[in-house]
C-alpha cells in the first residue's frame, strides 16, 4: 500500500516533467467518467424524439415517417452517416437539421418562419431541448457506429464542401476571427478547453465530428451541429447565423469530410 | 535536391496563397463564393449587426492570402493599421494595473442576435478583454488559453521603459501594425477596448507591482 502511494505520489510528481499539467489531467478524468454512453441523458431525450417522429402533426396532420434523409423515404439506418448530401426535390445540399426543416414543411405543413421561431432550448433559464433538437438526436442515433460517409460526387456537393472550406479560413467580425484561428493547430486551448485541429490532423476532425450530437454537460441540454456553428459564431460576436444556411451547411460538409471513415459514436457527451 | 525542395517549397506557398489554382477546369473564385454565402446566411433584423461581417481592406488581404501575406502586402498591412492608433486623453499609457487586472480576465460583452444576446445591464463597465483565455499571465491563473503566447512575468522580462510601455499599448491597440494578419484582435481599433482601458492592461502586465510581475 505504502510501495503503491510512493509510487502515485512519483507519477505525480513526474506529470508536468512528462508534458502533462495537473489541470489537464484533471480534466481528462472528468471528460473519461462521462463516457458511460447509458448514463447519457441525451439517450433518454432522443426516446422523445421518437414518438414526435411518429405522431402526426402540423396543418396537414402528418408523421415525418416518409420523410426522405437520402437512402429512401423512411430508412433512418445510416442516413445520418450519409450526410450532408445533395437533394433533388430542393435542388441544394442539406444537412440532418436541414432536411428535418424541409420535411416539416413539406409533410407536415409547417411554415419555417413558425419552425425557425424556437431553434434551441436556452440553457439559461433550464428549458428541455426544443422538438427540431430532440428530432435530430433521435435521427442522428440511428447510425451510430456506422462510419462517416458523405456522397462527394454532385457538383454541389464539391462546391458545398469546397466554400466551406473558404469558410473555414474566412476572417470577420469585431474579433477578425476565422474557424482557424482556433482550430488550425495542434495542442492548443482556449481558456481550459482543449482545441481540435479540423485543417491538419484528421484525427481530431474524426474525434469531435463522430461524438455530435452530443449532450452537454454545462448546458444541460442535447445539442447538435447547427447549435454548434451558431455558437462558435455567437462567441466570434457576429450577428446570429442562420439554421440550416448555406454558411453552416458548407461548413458541416467540409467538417465531415475532413472526418471521413471515423465510426459514429454518439450521443457524445463534453463539457 | 536542394533546387527540387525549392520548388517544392514554392509550389506549396502558392497553394496556400490561392487555393482555387488547385481545381481543375474553369477558375472557380472560392473566396468570392463564400462572401455570398455569408451574405445569404446571416440574419437581418432588431438584434442583429451586418455591418459586423463587413471585410476592411486589410481582413481581405488575410483572407485573400489566408493569413500569410507577400512581404509588399504585409509592410502596407503594417503601415495602414499603424495609422489607426489612439491614444488616451492626456497621453498616459500606463494606467491601473487593478482594473487592467479585471480587464485581463473579464470576456463579457459585444455577443449580439435574437438568441442570447449579452444583456445591456452588465455591459456598463464596457467589454472586457478576455486576453486570459489565449495568453497566460498571473501564475495563479491555472485556466489560461494557449493560442498567443505567454505573458508571464512580462515587465519583468522586458522592464518598464517608455519604449516597451508604448510597444504594448499599440501591440494591444492594433496588433497588425506589427504583425500583418496577426491572429490577435485588433482590440482598440474594433473599439473593443477604449484606450483608457488598455493603458490598464499596459500598466497590469508591465508593473512591478502587478501579479505577473512577481
Amino acid at each position: 500500500m505504502t510501495k503503491l502511494k510512493t509510487l502515485a505520489a512519483g507519477i505525480a510528481l513526474l506529470m508536468p516533467a512528462l508534458g502533462m499539467s495537473q489541470e489537464l489531467k484533471t480534466a481528462d478524468e472528468y471528460r473519461a467518467a462521462l463516457q458511460d454512453k447509458f448514463a447519457n441523458p441525451a439517450t433518454l431525450i432522443a426516446d422523445r424524439g421518437e414518438s414526435l417522429f411518429k405522431e402526426k402533426r402540423g396543418p396537414k396532420n402528418a408523421s415525418l415517417e416518409k420523410c426522405d434523409f437520402g437512402k429512401g423515404p423512411g430508412v433512418l439506418k445510416g442516413a445520418f452517416a450519409e450526410l450532408p448530401r445533395y437533394f433533388k426535390d430542393t435542388n441544394k445540399v442539406e444537412d440532418l437539421e436541414s432536411r428535418i426543416v424541409t420535411c416539416m414543411v413539406t409533410l407536415q405543413g409547417f411554415t419555417e418562419a413558425e419552425i425557425k421561431a424556437k431553434l434551441f432550448g436556452s440553457q439559461q433559464v433550464n428549458e428541455p431541448n426544443t422538438d427540431l433538437e430532440v428530432l435530430a438526436l433521435y435521427i442522428a442515433l440511428q447510425s451510430d457506429g456506422m462510419k462517416i460517409n458523405p456522397p462527394l460526387k454532385h457538383p454541389k456537393e464539391k462546391e458545398a464542401r469546397m466554400v466551406g472550406e473558404a469558410l473555414f479560413f474566412t476572417r470577420h467580425g469585431l474579433m477578425d476571427f476565422s474557424c482557424a484561428t482556433c482550430h488550425a493547430s495542434d495542442n492548443k486551448r482556449i481558456r481550459l478547453q482543449e482545441l481540435g485541429n479540423f485543417v491538419g490532423n484528421k484525427k481530431d476532425a474524426q474525434k469531435t465530428m463522430s461524438t455530435w450530437p452530443t449532450y452537454r454537460v454545462s448546458h444541460g441540454l442535447a445539442r447538435n451541429m447547427q447549435h454548434r456553428m451558431w455558437d462558435c459564431m455567437w462567441q466570434m460576436r457576429l450577428p446570429d447565423v442562420d439554421y440550416a444556411s448555406p454558411v453552416t451547411v458548407a461548413l458541416i460538409s467540409f467538417l465531415t469530410d475532413q472526418a471521413r471513415g471515423a465510426t459514429l459514436n454518439i450521443p457524445g457527451i463534453r463539457r | 535536391m536542394n533546387r527540387i525542395r525549392l520548388i517544392a517549397l514554392t509550389c506549396a506557398a502558392l497553394g496556400a496563397a490561392t487555393p482555387s489554382m488547385a481545381q481543375k477546369g474553369p477558375k472557380i473564385d472560392v473566396q468570392a463564393l463564400a462572401n455570398q454565402y455569408i451574405v445569404a446566411s446571416f440574419l437581418p433584423g432588431e438584434g442583429q449587426d451586418l455591418s459586423r461581417l463587413k471585410q476592411d481592406e486589410t481582413i481581405q488581404a488575410c483572407n485573400q492570402y489566408r493569413d500569410n501575406p507577400p512581404d509588399k502586402v504585409a509592410a502596407a498591412i503594417n503601415e495602414r493599421e499603424a495609422k489607426t492608433i489612439k491614444y488616451p486623453d492626456g497621453g498616459k499609457l500606463m494606467g491601473d494595473w487593478k482594473n487592467g487586472e479585471k480587464l485581463y480576465a473579464g470576456g463579457f460583452g459585444m455577443r449580439i442576435g435574437r438568441i442570447e444576446p449579452d444583456p445591456p445591464a452588465r455591459q456598463k463597465g464596457g467589454n472586457g478583454g478576455n486576453c486570459y483565455a489565449c495568453h497566460a499571465a498571473d501564475p495563479k491563473e491555472i485556466a489560461f488559453g494557449t493560442l498567443g503566447p505567454s505573458l508571464m512575468g512580462y515587465g519583468k522580462l522586458r522592464g518598464t521603459g517608455d519604449d516597451i510601455i508604448k510597444y504594448t499599448y499599440d501591440k494591444i491597440y492594433n496588433a497588425q501594425a506589427f504583425t500583418a494578419c496577426s491572429q490577435m484582435p485588433r482590440m482598440g481599433y474594433h473599439g473593443i477596448l477604449r484606450p483608457e482601458q488598455i493603458a490598464d492592461i499596459v500598466a497590469y502586465l508591465i508593473s512591478p507591482d502587478s501579479p505577473v510581475n512577481k
